[in-house]
């Protein structure tokens, strides 16, 4: 009740024609229904325009990190090679690492590369983390050896090794990390809003709030924007909770 | 933790002379180990390791990101000890930490209470996670609306009797930053809650059913049989919200904007904004350090359990 009763509030909000927002009693029946903040906040807020950039950062970024992350955890559980070691225990001692003092060099890094205001620049620096890894590096270690060692009888080369034996074996961690990713980079907000300038490159976590500041007097609309923003992430949710559980278990030893 | 060796002992093959195909073999497997890796390096040393090295050392410069940096030494250290507004964004983010003890009672409590094999309790869980997923924007502007003169908050806690006259939560100097702290404990709850409920299942049935069969209570249970056990997620969970704690930022850029007179101004907001408003990213990384030695006290903690066994959480 405490946790969802704000949320149902909200798209009660969303969804009720006129009358006071606020006032007593509150209306949570939404009766009668409409959709009209919605079409008003799809139509005359540049909400689609923040939809697409959110999808392209999104996609970006969690295509990114699932690739490298499964690229960069291969040979760290599967092969003998000098500095694999090191390497594994650099990262681990990377969790201890702070952060955010990285932040404000990394808006340097961005502006001197020219990438202030642009998608790389808010998509580069989060395109792997060593959470990922890590994970992907358990995952594949728990590989039993007999797969890859028919393949390998087979003469496979290790980039098929990795690309026809092992992804599809870890599929499981693959998805606890994608599906992570993408709520984790869907409501990315600190980043996006230091790199990105202009409003029509705005990401809905950020142009949410932007619109909230311009749009001030019309609480329903703003609220039917943020139900919008809300909807997919709770259908993915819904839908894949198991795997999302998984996932958001790792996220806690980020 | 070991992976599967395919060839041989490494060590003996080192010992005795290797012909030119073994030793080109190796190599070939070297340099490809090393492409796999390649990109992930690369990201990770320009956009992490870099980053925290150099920042570091940024904190003893005077940089605008213009004109080049000027070594100042500690000079940005003794100005914090005299700067009014670091007291007060310190004094903020340490109160913050209030947050934790509550957060985690509630969630171990939530836990307990949803850890039964009924059906549907998949959705009640479910139902608790529903915030976590939600972005903070969201949240905070949902939150900003109920917390309203004339919102839903004050209208129960009017009704209810608590309040004898509807408050302006965020705009109270007194409680704005605890106004700002429920949101994070509702936004938090279920997060927790679904590492308590992992620490719990992984708890062997068997110890509370034969303290249950030497007639200890429920609570007796709990106390003495459950909690214990449970020690290694408390510590995890703890740090863990002990650092987000420090470092809170999101809830009160959408909410307060570090208002009323700066009452939710906190260490993080204060770093932003001197680093990505005012480009003083010297003194910005002054306080990055700062901060960063009150969050590494906790996750120097979180670290050693990882090491020990953190991995089984998952």
């Amino acid at each position: 009740m405490f946790t969802t009763f704000p949320l149902v509030w909200l798209a009660a909000v969303a969804l009720r024609a006129r009358g006071p927002v606020f006032g007593f009693p509150p209306a949570l029946w939404p009766w009668p229904p409409s959709l009209v903040h919605v079409a008003t906040v799809w139509q005359t807020m540049p909400l689609p325009r923040f939809f697409a950039n959110t999808l392209v950062l999104v996609g970006a970024g969690v295509v990114l990190q699932v690739t490298l992350c499964a690229m960069a955890a291969y040979p760290l559980a599967r092969m003998e090679f000098p500095g694999r070691r090191l390497i594994t225990g650099l990262l681990l001692a990377t969790l201890m690492l702070p952060g955010h003092i990285g932040l404000i060099v990394n808006f340097v890094t961005l502006l001197r590369l020219r990438l202030v205001d642009t998608y790389a620049g808010v998509v580069l620096p989060g395109a792997v983390s060593v959470f990922g890894i890590l994970l992907l590096r358990q995952a594949f270690l728990a590989v039993p050896a007999d797969l890859e060692d028919a393949a390998r009888l087979d003469g496979a080369s290790e980039w098929t090794i990795w690309r026809r034996v092992m992804l599809p074996v870890v599929r499981p961690a693959l998805a606890a990390l994608a599906l992570f990713e993408f709520v984790a980079h869907w409501n990315a907000f600190l980043w996006p809003l230091v790199v990105l300038k202009s409003p029509e490159k705005y990401p809905l976590a950020v142009g949410l709030l932007y619109l909230s500041g311009l749009f001030a007097h019309s609480t329903r609309a703003v609220a039917a924007g943020a139900v919008l923003m809300t909807l997919p992430v709770v259908v993915v949710f819904v839908f894949t909770q198991r795997y999302f559980v998984r996932g958001l278990l790792v996220g806690a030893l980020r | 933790m070991r992976p599967a060796r395919r060839s041989g002992d490494p060590r003996r093959r080192r010992c005795s002379p290797q012909p030119r195909g073994r030793l080109a073999r190796r190599w070939r497997r070297t340099a490809t180990a090393y492409l796999f890796l390649a990109p992930a390096l690369a990201l990770l040393g320009l956009f992490t390791f870099y980053p925290v090295a150099v920042g570091t050392l940024l904190a003893l410069f005077d940089y605008d990101a213009i004109s080049p940096p000027r070594f100042v030494g500690l000079a940005h250290f003794r100005a914090l000890a005299a700067d009014r507004f670091f007291w007060i964004a310190l004094g903020n983010s340490l109160k913050y930490l209030l947050v934790v003890p509550v957060l985690q009672a509630l969630s171990i409590g939530l836990a307990v209470a949803v850890n039964v094999p009924l059906r549907g309790i998949v959705w009640l869980r479910a139902a608790y996670y529903l915030p976590v997923v939600t972005s903070m924007v969201v949240a905070g502007l949902l939150w900003r609306w109920l917390y309203e003169q004339d919102g839903l908050v004050n209208f129960v806690l009017v009704r209810l009797g608590v309040l004898e006259r509807p408050v302006a939560w965020l705009g109270h100097p007194d409680l704005a930053l605890f106004a700002v702290m429920f949101v994070t404990l509702w936004k938090g709850l279920g997060y927790y809650m679904v590492i308590y409920l992992a620490g719990l299942q992984a708890i062997p049935p068997e110890y509370e059913e034969a303290a249950a069969v030497d007639g200890a209570t429920r609570w007796q249970v709990f106390r003495g049989v459950t909690l214990p056990l449970l020690r290694p997620s408390i510590l995890l969970a703890s740090t863990i919200s002990a650092i987000a704690a420090l470092k809170v930022f999101e809830e009160i850029y959408v909410m307060t904007g570090g208002g009323p007179m700066f009452r939710t101004y906190t260490m993080f907001y204060y770093m932003f904004d001197k680093g990505f408003q005012q480009l003083d990213l010297g003194y910005a990384a002054a306080l990055g350090v700062v901060l960063a030695a009150a969050v590494l006290v906790f996750s120097a903690v979180n670290f050693r359990l990882f090491r020990h066994g953190g991995w089984t959480y998952y």
